[in-house]
């Protein structure tokens, strides 16, 4: 019975992350058209939803093309590993509290990990792996430049990612994500919930910044800045193993948004809903969908950033990193220690 | 970057300003007003884009009382930087005494830069407002008269637009 509750969980979250993944592709899409007067992908399905299909489509029958001097094991290997990275980190996201099927009691979590802001970290960290290799294994200038640029870029904001976090760890006490929602559904006061955003206010923005750094998304997608490096790491890739890049740069985005949500945003926390006297069932429908929605808000801020702001330079990036995202995070673990020690005592 | 490697400043930013913050939210306003703006595209196929006078279309050759006016001068095939044009003059009992025997324009050479209409002393090579040219081999792609003469009552937008702006 565990393991069937197990695979029915990976099932479903491994579902919902790839059509998340393809609609995000399609929202992209669609946002950035609105943006920019256009119309966007609008042929296929209803507005264009099913475009994505047609790409995948188009990328399986392409010929999958390997430079003549690559090291042709590590090429096949760099994509999978982005792949299988992007989609192992979710396992560890809460994203409901715990339900109440035929008389089972289900945390809405796949992996109960008792680490799970040191696994997010490290399974973040291996992404880089992907990109790294898959720029060195291409013999390509452009595509090793990528490589560089990703392992410096994530050497710079892992830093300040941890030092943001220690902020809400030592909030939660604990680094179980589950612990960490529960201490966001208490309230401050009694009527601000006491969401980490409200809370860590400088640990969110830090976070949220390397988060950015941390899914290569615009304005720090140095590895794969196209007018300079031509595709960046992915220049050699053809046909589904560039599909499995673009495919794990937006379930990354998903994780990402994800995590800042459970981190940040009170995860699954509806304000005020426990207060309605709605029967426990509906109650964690309803918290499921609070988290979707606040997955989709942050998502959607991900894609705005994008089309708003322009790259950064790769010295800006450096300076960014290191003289004001990492001493400000160091700052915000030192103001939050004070703080609880001046509190609690 | 100044020669001594300094970084010169048109306008020394602020402290708010150096946040980013503040501004990447005016962007992200600016961005998300920009969604509900109407949208410019035209749906190609289905909808057709009719160009304005100053469009430079397909170069062609006006027709006026049933002949073309070129008199064969071949200015045009002479400035035209694509080597797009071949002319061939005879003669002729009319007015203009000259006209072309042979006129040809590769539509697959043309580069649509419209020289061939700035340098007609008579006003007989214009460009047209037609954009759609398909074709199937080279011969094909080479126009003779039959298909480069249009009326001057047909190009009269363009012929108008020309009279006002040159
Ligand atoms: S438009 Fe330019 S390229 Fe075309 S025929 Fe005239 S001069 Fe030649
Ligand atoms: S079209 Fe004009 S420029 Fe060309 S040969 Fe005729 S008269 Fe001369």
């Amino acid at each position: 019975m565990e393991l069937f509750i197990v695979a029915a969980k990976i099932v479903v979250v491994l579902g919902v992350l790839l059509t998340g993944a393809a609609l995000t592709t399609w929202a992209e899409r669609k946002i950035s058209a609105f943006i920019q007067n256009r119309v966007g992908p609008n042929r296929i399905g209803w507005a264009g939803i099913f475009q994505i299909v047609a790409d995948m489509v188009k990328l399986v029958m392409k010929e999958d093309i390997v430079p003549k001097s690559a090291n042709r094991f590590v090429h096949d290997l760099a994509p999978m590993i982005s792949l299988t990275v992007a989609m192992s980190t979710f396992a560890v996201i809460p994203f409901g509290n715990t339900i109440e099927i035929a008389g089972q009691n289900i945390k809405l979590m796949v992996a109960d990990v008792n680490v799970g802001v040191l696994y997010i970290l490290a399974m973040t960290g291996m992404g880089v792996y992907g990109v790294t290799l898959a720029g060195w294994s291409s013999n390509n200038k452009y595509s090793l430049l990528g490589g560089l640029r990703s392992s410096a870029q994530l050497i710079s904001y892992e830093l300040s990612m941890g030092m943001s976090l220690i902020g809400v760890i030592m909030i939660a006490g604990s680094v179980r994500l589950d612990q960490i929602v529960l201490q966001q559904t208490e309230y401050v006061g009694g009527w601000l919930p006491a969401w980490n955003i409200f809370l860590q206010p400088v640990g969110f923005v830090t976070f949220l910044v390397s988060a950015f750094a941390e899914t290569n998304r615009l304005p720090f997608d140095l590895p794969e800045a196209e007018p300079e490096l031509v595709g960046g790491y992915h220049t050699e890739y053809s046909g589904m193993k560039f599909g499995m890049f673009m495919l794990s740069e937006y379930i990354n985005m998903i994780t990402a948004s994800a995590v800042v949500t459970t981190l940040f945003l009170g995860g699954w926390h509806l304000p005020f809903a426990e207060t309605w006297g709605l029967s426990p069932f509906t109650l964690a429908l309803l918290q499921v969908g609070t988290f979707a929605a606040k997955v989709i808000c942050m998502i959607f801020f991900f894609i705005m950033i994008r089309w708003t702001i322009p790259r950064f330079r790769y010295d800006q990036l450096m300076k960014l990193g290191w003289k004001w995202m990492l001493p400000l995070a160091i700052a915000n673990v030192l103001v939050t220690g004070l703080v609880l020690l001046l509190t609690t005592n | 970057m100044g020669s001594n490697g300094q970084i010169i400043r048109k306008k020394d930013l602020n402290f708010w300003d150096r946040l980013y913050i503040p501004e990447i939210l005016k962007g992200l306003v600016l961005t998300f007003r920009q969604m509900f703006k109407p949208e410019i595209t035209v749906q190609f196929p289905e909808e057709r884009f009719t160009p304005p006078a100053q469009f430079r279309g397909r170069p062609v050759l006006v027709e006026e009382n049933g002949v073309e006016r070129c008199v064969a001068c071949g200015l045009c095939s002479r400035v035209c930087p694509a080597l797009a044009i071949e002319v061939q003059a005879s003669e002729t009992e009319l007015a203009k005494e000259r006209f072309p025997i042979k006129f040809e324009i590769n539509m697959v050479r043309c580069i649509f830069c419209g020289f061939c209409e700035e340098v007609c002393p008579e006003e007989a090579i214009i460009m047209s407002n037609e954009y759609l040219l398909v074709f199937n081999n080279q011969q094909e792609a080479v126009f003779g008269k039959d298909k480069l003469l249009k009326s001057a009552a047909e190009m009269h937008d363009r012929l108008e637009f020309l009279r006002q702006h040159r």
